[in-house]
This record gives structure tokens, C-alpha cells and sequence, in this order.
């Protein structure tokens, strides 16, 4: 654990761990989440009906008993709406209500509204629903087969991979499949709508991107954006899943509220919002690579199939960074991939902390340590060989340069720390010694780029209002989902201005504003907003510093801002008297700031160019111990070393980096979606059969250490972004399970277990083993 | 007559009438208090965001479980999920919710909040008021910081999403650091003291009725008088039938008034454990009798739940994936039913008749369970197999029980859970092993015929062969541990052994 001097009142507020802004308000209940938010009089409480079918024709809808139930006061559907049908966020095929075909089991089809919540789950329950079937496709197998996608494929290509692959010494043909993962952001989706006064519209919703909320509501209304009004203070959870997916609940609610003219509130219960939701893409990927003595891989082909589901919603920019990362820290000079967004009549898979970039490189990394299982060789000495430097390569698949050599140093300093070596010797002992529990160890290593692939999206604005009493307020377009966003923010604001963090006051994100903003996704918020909220600030001091300059009569250079003092030369006033006197003075004490991120460019058709501005690095080894007669596992250690620049704030970010870990852990391990074969409806559906990690999933033994390097870009105050890419230190867990089964087999083999390693799949991958000769 | 119902709130009485007897004590603080400080997660007491505190005295069967409030008296305070917690259950009783963390604490921040906060136990902060609750009451019952391993244990029924788990941890151990905050109870138990009632409550709300009978005799005589109502213990099903699937319970008998009912009894022969003893107090009696339970129980719901359920509501419940049948079928475990005065016992494994349906008449109902003291030459085991260690349902449960005489098996209680319509033993296996030596042969033998005794279904859980390769290899468990030559060490075939 590093470890970092406590902040104090006039000490640093940058490059500190003070606490999240909000963390007195969390342990005392007194954080407003959207549900919480003091109702109107005369609030009422929507509620969804769903679809039982995965994909049919509605041939009769009979909402009369809805209508009819107690306390209901409205049921709308799709031909109520005022405008346009869609909540998409890329391509317009995504419902806000299905319109005479439903295409998932859970798809709404209508809403009713009554006076209180339970009410409206009871009414949503009665309506009479006849439907035609169609032909559902539930797989991603079958939807491939059949050629069902939801935009056309996607080509990545670098070189001339045929003739490698033709030329290696040997080649590796294989597949691997992984599992989505819910969300499970423990507050689930929810939206409160009212009315406002000349046709305006107001939106509190739990979402990562009020903006986009702004726009599907005003189509949705068919009312300009300026009549529409989104706020959200902070989230209980996002992961990904209230970037798009808030949309239909934005809509829904504003829906209700436009015609009822009341304040209504849609609050998904748990069950709906699993069945209703899209979740991290399941992958299916099929790959070709050669390579030579040494594990160097010469070529690889890869076919990447996304589980889609119904609606592209983001499974387009999810598969490009899917693509963008199949490279995982490796030079694949001779490359060819191919992208497949198979279309299911499932829920629409969206985003998710990694955004594809974890299915990528996970294909990746089992197919190395495949290699080195093959050549019975250290993987880590197969990944040695392989990543990007001068010897092996320095373009990536899609020609952005990889500079530097974070990512070999960070390696061997955790190769290292964690006694990789001794104790892959001590496992091989244990595992000699022990009939039917294993041992198994693996070491990872993360490579993620960092900004949106899309680079318009690469922007962002903030407010600073500098009050005359010294005391602070800003805002900005980036949402708090728990990933300390407000605080990094705040801290940027209060080093700028020279006052203690206690003065900066952070309010909610709103579209009346900043505007025309950005989802709070890709991990890109703080590096966005921190950076427009810099120049918001330094404006507002810039001000001040002219008008004391010329009221003192010196040179801008030696006027400070430190501590809640300005100090001119020798004399330090009280920051509150200069912003009283500059008020005094008609200076402007409040400012906009704005950032677009330099350097990126990105071709969409070719999928070629830079479209990030910098990588972010990291590492983990993870042992863990297996039962080879239940196929159980535990995860008994891990040391995780990651990135995160000049930290912003240290405690912040190992927080994301444990945090993200134990997240990836559970989607490759415990994580399990499973849908009914015939039916199509997911059964896993509620936090009692979808089992994410609890206190004991986490290792008792968990070293997480930031491995210091000022960012060599010109970021805010030289630091990373570290909300996704520590997600796929998890993968060191996974591979730890596939070594210690392997210890189960004959030398040199290497099993076959895909993810999620739940117990059955643990046992499966034994019982193949054991069929194999030895 | 329909009378309110009293609890203490806020260090107020608090006496509530006209709410539905199926509202949930989330839905009133919610909805009706609008106190929002304790947070829906999912409405079915399995993510423990809505994780409150419930104080009442200690009863003449039970024991205090809280250290605090030296100046005053012990109370018994425990955790429970208030999304399926019904109001009417709250009679008598002191509910904390993480709003009352500050006034206890005299106005600041509780060293429970505290710590969270210093140790940056908070991200999204949704999940937090349940944590806080839940050290609340690690903090209350414990003198000392417990290791980490009881408070991962402690807080196995709070899922958290963002952290990762360790800061809470921290947090955990560390609020034991400053002086502990004294709560003065004595006040609170003489408001408890003053809302005890003698005889049957009775709640009423728009034609349903709600009976918290005080005595066994009264229990008996009103469910015999009332047959079709709902017998309820913990709610921890049942207010899944009113959350998720919103039915309408009709009139309830609540068992868990009844003071007598929550005995824990130990004779020579016997231990006896009533109605309404808590899944937690009755898996600590059995444990101390039968030391290898411990993984088990710890593997069993989450303390919360624990708090709430009873071991005799989980078994009348009767649900194929009950936990606790299997162990107590292996155990020889009797049950004492009552209808009325008429009283007989039952075998536990002769009462599951069929799916959710087992031999209780209209109007009876479970008093009691027993199970025999084990004699050594009863060798016993208890596994659970599930995609996680806490808090899951078994895809498949055992309790396999061997009585090897002069090394040879005299008698097997083989019962599994999850592979069959309800919890049973395994007829075929038993007879592979019952007169053959204890030794691998009997074992494999007795291994292969556990085909014969269940066809279990494929489901969300597991698939039918993973269902039998487990179960098969429970039995191989069992021998493995408890064979007469180099018997294994539960830390050479559990992972979980290291932990427990």
C-alpha cells in the first residue's frame, strides 16, 4: 500500500488523498440519490409493462384491466408519444415502448401510472397480451450463422497476416467465449419528470450522460432541447449501464409527466431492471496465430462476435475498442480482425467499464498463454517476448504509436515485488503434494488507451462561480457515479484558486448549465472536466491577477494563490477580501472553461488513426486455489500494480484500481447470465441467482500499489485515467484458475475453460483433461 | 380488537395504524417516514442496502447479544433486511436506521461512519447506510475489533459494487480505534419495557388480519381457529411473495411473539429447538454439538437473514433447495407438530411429500425440531455447492452421516438438496454402503448408485451431470475425511478451509 500524508486545511490539495467529496453524506444517509429527492405534491409512480416473448407480433393489447386497477391514473404506449420512438443513442432502432413487435423477453410495452408505486407494479401486471411468434434467435452462434447483425462488420487490418500466419513455424487455431455481465450499480434505474412552466420539461435521472437524456426527451416530446432540463447530483453506480440505457427511463417518465401533467417517477424494481437492461457483451471469438520457438507471435486473424441483442444501442464503439485492444500489450505487426455485432432477441448489451476492451484483450491473453503452455514455457516469458518495443514493433493495429516503456518496467517491478518466481516453485511443490486441491498463479499485464474512439465526443465544459464572500461553486458537464469525479474536480478548482478543498462546493450536473456535454464514460472525466474546470478557474484568477496587479502596482509574476491567501510580493491578503475588493471593482468572478482533447484523430471506416491521446498500464498476479472435486475456487492473493500518472488523488485511485479489480474478478468468475434456451427469458435475474463478489470474494492478501509516472502528455496535472483500465487486472485471476487446472493435466496441455470459471465450468475443463493421453 | 403498532423510532413511540399489514418496513421508511438514508437494492434481502437495526429486550429464552450500554442494560440487537421485514413485526421493538448513527454518537460522526470515511469506504455511497448498519452491529456486539475474516463474514449479506471490499474491511477494524461511543440503553428499555404486551396482538388493516399470538397454547389456538392464514417466522420468503410476486398474504399468524417458542433446549439425549429460535441462534446450538457445520453455516443466507429466519421456517418452507433439511435429515432429526393440543412427531425425512408439499394438516404446525446428540460413532459431513461462497442457493446441498461399527458401515443418512423435488435421502447409495466395510470399494459403490436415487433438472444453477459429478464427489468427501487410515483434513479438500 503506498502511502500518502494526510491533507491538511492549508496544506496541498492536489496529489492527496483526501476523501470523496460526498463521504460524509454517504455514512450518514444524507446523500440525495434520485430516488431520495424530496417529492413534489402530488407525485405519481409509473411502472412498466414488459414482454413475455422474445420475438413476436403483439396482436392484441387489452390495457382495460390496467386502467381499471386501483389507484391508476394513466396508461400510455407507444402511440402516445408525442414525437419520435427512439432512445438509441448511435442508430434509431431502440424502442422507448415497443410499437407491435417485441424483440426480448422484458422488452416494454407500455406504462401505467397510479398513485403509488406499488400500485403501478400491481396494474402493470394485469394488461392482456396476445402475441404471433417469430423466429427468436437467442445465441450469438446462431445469430452469426445466420448472418443477423446489428450494423455491417468491422475490419481492423495492419500488414499482411495471411502469408505470416503461412510462413510461422507453428500455429495456434482456437476460440474463446466469454459471458457478459450485469451491472448490478446498486441503485437501479430511475427517473423523476415534471413539468415546467411555458412547455418545459425537468428530468432527474440517474444517468451518465444528461445531455443525451436532453436529446431523446425533447425528440421523444418534439420539443426543442432548450425546453428540456436534466439534472442528475450523483448516481449509485453507472459502470457503464446509465450511459445509453437511462434513456428509455428519461423518456418514460417525461412521457407520463407530459401527459398527466403531474410529476411522475418510473423506479425499475431490481427484476425489471435485469430484465430490461443491456450488460457487457458476451464475446465469441475465433482466432489463427503464428508464432515461433520463442512464443513471439508472427500473425493472427481473429473474428470478434459481440451478443448484441436486439438493438445496436453502443455495440458498434464497443467493438471498435474491442478491435483496438485485441493487441492487448502486444505488437502484432501482421494482422487482420474482423467485427461481428450479432443480433439477438435479447436485451441490448451496452456499455460496461472497459467497453469491449476487456473481451479483446482477454481473447488475447488466453491465446498467449496457450502458446507458452504449448512451447512449456513461463507465460510471463511469452508476454516478455511479445510486447511493444523497439525489437517487436511499435505501431498498434490501427498505426497509433506506442511510446515509451511503461509497460515492460511496471512488469518486471511486479514480477518482482510479488515473488513471481519463487512462488510459481512453490505452487509447482504444492501441487505435487496435493491430491485434489491446486494451486495456480498468473501474471498480467494491462494495456488501455484512453479517450473516446469517437473524437467529437473528446470535449467538455465547466463552470467556476467565485462568490464575494471567497467561497466557491463548480459545475461541469462530467456526472459522480462513485468514481470520485466531483472531488478530483473540486481538488483541480481549489489548487487553481489557492483555497482549501472545504471553500469548493460541487453541484449537480445539469444541462441548463453546461451544455452540449459528453457521457461520463471511457474514463475520460476527469481528464476532460478536470482540464475544463482548470481553465474555468485560472480564468477567474487570471482576472484577479490584473486587477492586483494594477490596484498594487506589480508585475503579474509575483501574486500567488495559496492556502486562502493571495500573496503580492511579500504582503498575503485573505482571498475573500481581493474577491470582495474585485467585485467592488466590476471584475467578472465567475468563468466557463472548455477542453477538447488535442493530438487524436479517428477514421471510422478504416479504423486507422490515433484515437488516443495516451495508455494507460498495469499489471497483476493473482494466485488462486481450486477444488478439483467441486470445481470451487478461491482467490487467495493479489498484488496489483497499476498507472495512474501523477495521481490526482491517491486513495481516490487505488480505489478504482481494487475496486475494478474485484468487479473483473466477479465477471470471470462467480458472474453467470443465463437465459432460457427456449424461451429466451433471463433466469438470472436478481441478486439472488446473479452472484456478485461479496467481502469474502476479495483476497485476504491484496497488495495494490500505484506505480508512479508523471504522464509524459499534457494532462491535468500529469495524472491517468483509472476507471476502466484496472478492470482488466482480473484477468490474472482467470488465467491463475486455467494454470492451476492445468496442473491437473499432462505436460504442455492447456485447458479449455471459458468465462465465466464458475464451479461447472471449472469441472468441465477437469473432466477434458482427463480424457486427454498422457 | 385491532390495536396499533408500537415500536420505538427516533427515541420516539411511535403507533401506526391504517397501513396495509404487508407494508414493508422499507416502504414505510421510505415512503411514509420519508426517511431515505436506508436504500432499496433489490427488495428481496439480498443485497443488504436496506440493512437496518432492530433492538428489543432480550426475551427469558435468549440471550442479550449487545456489550452496550454499560450504564444501562443489554438489549439484543441485530441486523435484519427491512425490504422484506413486514411493519406488523416491528411491535415492541426499537428500529435504527443509519440516520440514528450521529445522535447515538452525540451529534458528530460515529466512529462506524467515521472510520468509513477515513478509510474511504464509500464510493457510490448507495450501498453504505447498509454497511454502516451492519458494523453498526459488529461495533455494538463485539468488545474488540474482530478479524478480518468475521467482518467479511459479518458483512456477507452487504454487496457493494464499487469498492472492492477492502476499505470496508479497514473500516471495520479501525472504529474500534477511538473510545467507544457508550450508548446508554437504560432509557430505551424502559420505553421497550413499557410497550410489552401479555396477550395476543392483534393488527387489523382493510379486512386482514395480523395475530402475534404470546404464548404456544394462544399460537395454537388461533391457527387452529384460522387454519387458512398464513403461518409466518422470518419473512424471509415470504416477503419475497409480497415484493416480487405482490400476492396478498391473507391473514397472518406470526410465530415470532411467542418468547417460549425461541428456546434452544439441550437434554441428555436431545436438542430441542423451537419455532422461533433464528436461523443464527439454532445453526450456533447445532455447531456446538457438531463442530464441522461451521463452513456451512457461515455458507448459509447472510447474518441479516440469519437474524430474521427461523431453522423451523426453513424447513416447513420445504423448498427443494432449502439448506437446512439436508443437514438435519442426516443429523436423525424429529419434528414435533401441533394442531390445537394434539401434538405427534414426524421424521423430518419422512415429511416432504412432494414439491413445496410436505405432511402438515390444516391448522398444524411445526413446534419444535429436535435432533438426537451425535455419538462418535456417527461420522458426519456438510457440504454446499454454489457459484459463490456467501449467500447463494445450493445447486447442490448434502449431509451425509456414516455409523461405522468395527469398521464397518452400520447405518448411512445420505440426504442431499437440489436434485430432486424435494430434500431426501439417497435410498440407493445408503444400501451401497450399509453393511460393507468403510473403506474406497463401499464408497465408489455407493457413488455409482446415487444415479439410481436422483434425476436432478438442469437449470440456471447447474446442469443435471455437474449436479451428480458433485454430489458424487461429496460422498468420495465424506470418506476421504472420515476414513480410518490418513483421514484428509478439511484444509486438503476445502478451499474454504483456510477461512473457517
Amino acid at each position: 500500500m503506498t502511502s500518502h500524508a494526510k491533507p491538511t486545511e492549508a496544506g496541498p490539495v492536489l496529489h492527496v488523498p483526501v476523501p470523496h467529496e460526498s463521504a460524509h453524506l454517504h455514512v450518514s444517509g444524507e446523500a440525495t440519490y434520485t430516488d431520495d429527492v424530496a417529492e413534489l405534491s402530488g407525485t405519481l409512480h409509473a411502472a412498466l409493462g414488459l414482454s413475455s416473448k422474445a420475438h413476436a407480433k403483439v396482436t392484441r393489447l387489452d390495457l382495460e384491466p390496467v386502467r381499471a386497477a386501483p389507484g391508476v391514473v394513466g396508461v400510455f404506449t407507444a402511440k402516445d408519444l408525442p414525437g419520435r420512438n427512439d432512445c438509441g443513442p448511435v442508430v434509431q432502432d431502440d424502442p422507448i415502448l415497443a410499437d407491435g413487435l417485441v424483440q426480448f423477453v422484458g422488452q416494454p410495452l407500455f406504462v401505467v401510472v397510479a398513485t403509488s408505486h406499488l400500485l403501478a407494479r400491481k396494474a402493470a401486471r394485469l394488461a392482456i397480451v396476445e402475441y404471433q411468434d417469430l423466429p427468436a434467435v437467442l445465441t450469438v452462434q446462431d445469430a452469426f450463422e445466420k448472418g443477423l447483425a446489428v450494423i455491417p462488420p468491422m475490419r481492423m487490418v495492419r500488414g499482411d497476416a495471411a502469408s505470416a500466419l503461412a510462413k510461422a513455424p507453428h500455429l495456434l487455431e482456437g476460440e474463446f467465449v466469454n459471458g457478459g455481465q450485469e451491472h448490478f450499480y446498486l441503485e437501479g434505474q430511475v427517473a423523476t419528470a415534471a413539468l415546467e412552466e411555458n412547455g418545459g420539461v425537468w428530468v432527474h435521472c440517474s444517468t451518465q450522460h444528461p445531455t443525451e437524456m436532453q436529446h431523446h426527451v425533447a425528440h421523444a416530446l418534439n420539443v426543442p432541447s432548450n425546453q428540456v432540463h436534466v439534472e442528475c447530483r450523483r448516481m449509485g453506480g453507472g459502470f457503464g449501464g446509465k450511459e445509453s440505457q437511462s434513456g428509455l427511463f428519461a423518456c418514460v417518465a417525461a412521457l407520463c409527466a407530459w401527459k398527466l401533467k403531474a410529476p411522475v417517477k418510473l423506479r425499475a424494481d431490481r427484476d425489471d431492471d435485469f430484465l430490461i437492461t443491456g450488460k457487457r457483451h458476451d464475446f465469441w471469438t475465433t482466432f489463427k496465430l503464428g508464432y515461433d520457438e520463442s512464443g513471439r507471435v508472427l500473425g493472427a486473424e481473429a473474428t470478434l462476435v459481440s451478443k448484441a441483442g436486439f438493438s445496436a444501442d453502443l455495440s458498434g464503439p464497443v467493438m471498435s475498442r474491442a478491435l483496438c485492444h485485441f493487441d492487448s500489450g502486444y505488437a502484432l505487426n501482421d494482422v487482420r480482425l474482423t467485427g461481428f455485432c450479432a443480433k439477438t432477441n435479447t436485451q441490448s448489451n451496452t456499455a460496461f467499464r472497459g467497453f469491449g476492451g476487456p473481451q479483446g484483450a482477454l481473447a488475447m491473453e488466453v491465446a498467449i498463454d496457450t502458446i507458452a503452455r504449448r512451447l512449456g514455457v513461463d507465460a510471463l516469458d511469452v508476454r516478455y517476448r511479445n510486447l511493444y518495443g523497439d525489437q517487436t514493433g511499435r505501431f498498434t493495429p490501427y498505426g497509433q504509436e506506442v511510446p515509451g516503456d511503461v509497460l515492460p518496467r511496471l512488469l518486471r517491478q511486479l514480477e518482482e515485488r510479488s515473488g513471481y518466481r519463487a512462488r510459481r516453485a512453490a505452487i509447482v511443490t504444492f501441487n505435487q503434494g496435493s491430491a485434489y486441491l491446486k494451486k495456480g498463479l498468473a501474471l498480467t499485464p494491462v494495456k488501455f488507451g484512453i479517450s473516446f474512439n469517437a473524437t467529437h465526443f473528446n470535449q467538455a465544459g465547466a463552470l467556476v462561480h467565485v462568490y464575494t464572500d471567497g467561497s466557491v461553486l463548480v459545475n461541469h458537464g462530467g456526472t459522480e457515479m462513485g468514481q470520485g469525479l466531483f472531488t478530483k474536480v473540486a481538488q483541480v478548482v481549489a489548487h487553481e484558486l489557492g483555497v482549501p478543498l472545504a471553500w469548493v462546493r460541487s453541484t449537480a450536473t445539469d444541462t441548463s448549465k453546461v451544455a452540449n456535454t459528453s457521457a461520463t464514460a471511457a474514463s475520460s472525466g476527469s481528464d476532460l472536466n478536470g482540464k475544463a474546470a482548470q481553465a474555468a478557474a485560472r480564468a477567474v484568477r487570471d482576472r484577479l491577477v490584473e486587477f492586483l496587479a494594477k490596484r498594487e502596482g506589480v508585475g503579474a509574476e509575483v501574486i500567488r494563490f495559496e492556502g486562502g491567501l493571495v500573496h503580492v510580493g511579500p504582503k498575503a491578503l485573505p482571498f475573500r477580501e481581493v474577491v470582495g475588493a474585485a467585485y467592488h471593482a466590476r471584475v467578472q468572478l465567475w468563468s466557463d472553461g472548455y477542453y477538447a482533447t488535442p493530438k487524436i484523430h479517428w477514421n471510422r471506416e478504416t479504423l486507422q488513426g490515433r484515437p488516443f491521446f495516451y495508455f494507460a498500464y498495469g499489471a497483476a498476479v493473482s494466485e488462486v486455489l481450486i477444488d478439483t472435486l467441486t470445481g470451487e475456487t478461491r482467490l487467495l492473493r493479489a498484488d496489483l500494480l497499476h498507472e495512474a500518472g501523477r495521481s490526482l488523488n491517491p486513495a481516490i485511485d487505488l480505489g478504482q484500481i481494487e475496486g475494478a479489480f474485484v468487479q473483473g474478478v466477479g465477471w470471470l468468475t462467480s458472474e453467470e447470465l443465463v437465459w432460457n434456451s427456449a424461451s429466451g427469458k433471463l433466469l438470472t435475474h436478481s441478486p439472488s441467482t446473479y452472484k456478485i463478489p461479496t467481502a469474502n470474494d476479495c483476497p485476504l492478501e491484496l497488495n495494490v500499489a500505484l506505480f508512479d509516472d508523471a504522464n509524459p502528455e499534457d494532462t491535468i496535472h500529469r495524472s491517468k485515467a483509472v476507471g476502466e483500465p484496472p478492470f482488466l487486472l482480473a484477468f490474472s485471476a482467470f488465467l491463475a484458475i486455467r494454470d492451476a487446472v492445468a496442473a491437473t493435466g499432462p505436460a504442455r496441455c492447456a485447458p479449455k475453460l471459458d468465462a465465466p470459471a464458475t464451479p461447472e465450468a471449472v469441472l468441465r475443463a477437469l473432466a477434458a483433461l482427463r480424457l486427454m493421453p498422457r | 380488537m385491532s390495536e396499533p403498532i408500537r415500536f420505538i423510532f427516533r427515541g420516539r413511540r411511535q403507533e401506526l395504524r391504517g397501513v396495509s399489514v404487508q407494508r414493508t418496513v422499507l416502504e414505510w421508511l421510505r415512503e411514509d417516514a420519508r426517511q431515505t438514508g436506508t436504500k432499496e437494492g433489490c427488495a428481496e434481502g439480498d443485497c443488504g442496502a436496506c440493512t437496518v437495526v432492530l433492538a428489543e429486550l432480550p426475551g427469558l429464552h435468549t440471550a442479550p447479544t449487545t456489550l452496550a450500554g454499560t450504564r444501562g442494560a443489554q438489549l439484543s440487537v441485530r441486523t435484519v433486511n427491512a425490504c422484506i421485514a413486514l411493519l406488523p413485526t416491528l411491535d415492541g421493538k426499537a428500529l435504527f436506521t443509519v440516520e440514528d448513527l450521529k445522535a447515538l454518537a452525540g451529534g458528530g460522526l460515529h466512529p462506524v461512519q467515521q472510520a468509513m470515511v477515513e478509510h474511504h469506504g464509500s464510493q457510490c455511497g448507495f450501498c453504505t447506510p447498509g454497511f454502516v448498519m451492519s458494523l453498526f452491529g459488529v461495533y455494538q456486539t463485539n468488545a474488540q475489533a474482530p478479524s478480518r475474516q468475521a467482518l467479511a463474514d459479518a458483512l456477507a449479506g452487504n454487496l457493494c459494487r464499487c469498492t472492492g471490499y477492502r476499505p470496508i474491511l479497514d473500516a471495520g477494524q479501525a472504529m474500534f480505534a477511538p473510545a467507544k461511543v457508550d450508548w446508554d440503553t437504560a432509557g430505551l428499555r424502559a420505553q421497550l419495557e413499557a410497550l410489552v404486551r401479555s396477550d395476543t396482538f392483534l393488527y387489523e388493516h382493510d379486512g386482514q388480519r395480523f395475530w402475534a399470538p404470546k404464548s404456544a397454547d394462544a399460537l395454537a389456538e388461533v391457527f387452529d381457529a384460522h387454519p387458512r392464514a398464513r403461518l409466518l417466522a422470518g419473512s424471509t420468503d415470504v416477503g419475497l411473495w409480497v415484493t416480487k410476486k405482490l400476492e396478498a398474504l391473507g391473514d397472518v399468524v406470526w410465530v415470532g411473539g411467542v418468547g417460549e417458542l425461541k428456546r434452544v433446549e439441550r437434554s441428555a439425549e436431545r436438542l430441542t429447538i423451537g419455532a422461533a429460535v433464528a436461523l443464527e441462534d439454532a445453526y450456533a446450538a447445532l455447531t456446538a454439538l457438531v463442530p464441522q457445520l461451521r463452513e456451512y453455516w457461515l455458507r448459509f443466507a447472510s447474518p441479516p437473514i440469519r437474524h430474521a429466519g427461523t431453522l423451523v421456517g426453513n424447513v416447513a418452507n420445504g423448498s427443494p433447495i432449502g439448506d437446512s433439511a439436508p443437514v438435519l435429515m442426516a443429523l436423525g432429526a424429529e419434528l414435533a407438530l401441533r394442531k390445537g393440543s394434539r401434538r405427534r412427531t414426524l421424521r423430518l425425512d419422512e415429511f416432504y411429500v412432494g414439491y413445496m408439499k410436505n405432511r402438515l394438516e390444516p391448522g398444524e404446525w411445526i413446534e419444535a425440531l429436535s435432533v438426537p446428540l451425535p455419538s462418535p460413532a456417527w461420522r458426519f459431513v456438510a457440504f454446499k455447492w454454489s457459484k459463490r461462497f456467501d449467500s447463494d442457493i445450493s445447486a447442490v446441498a448434502a449431509g451425509l452421516a456414516v455409523k461405522v461399527e468395527q469398521g464397518v458401515v452400520a447405518e448411512a443418512r445420505l440426504a442431499f438438496g437440489g436434485l430432486a423435488a424435494t430434500v431426501r435421502r439417497a435410498a440407493h447409495a445408503e444400501a451401497a454402503l450399509v453393511g460393507q466395510p468403510w473403506q474406497e470399494g463401499a464408497v465408489r459403490a455407493a457413488m455409482a448408485a446415487l444415479t439410481q436415487d436422483f434425476n436432478p433438472l438442469s437449470d440456471l444453477r447447474a446442469s443435471d451431470a455437474a449436479r451428480r459429478e458433485v454430489a458424487a464427489n461429496f460422498l468420495l468427501k465424506l470418506w476421504l475425511q472420515t476414513r480410518d487410515q490418513a483421514p484428509l483434513s478439511p484444509a486438503a479438500l476445502s478451499v474454504w478451509a483456510a477461512r473457517t
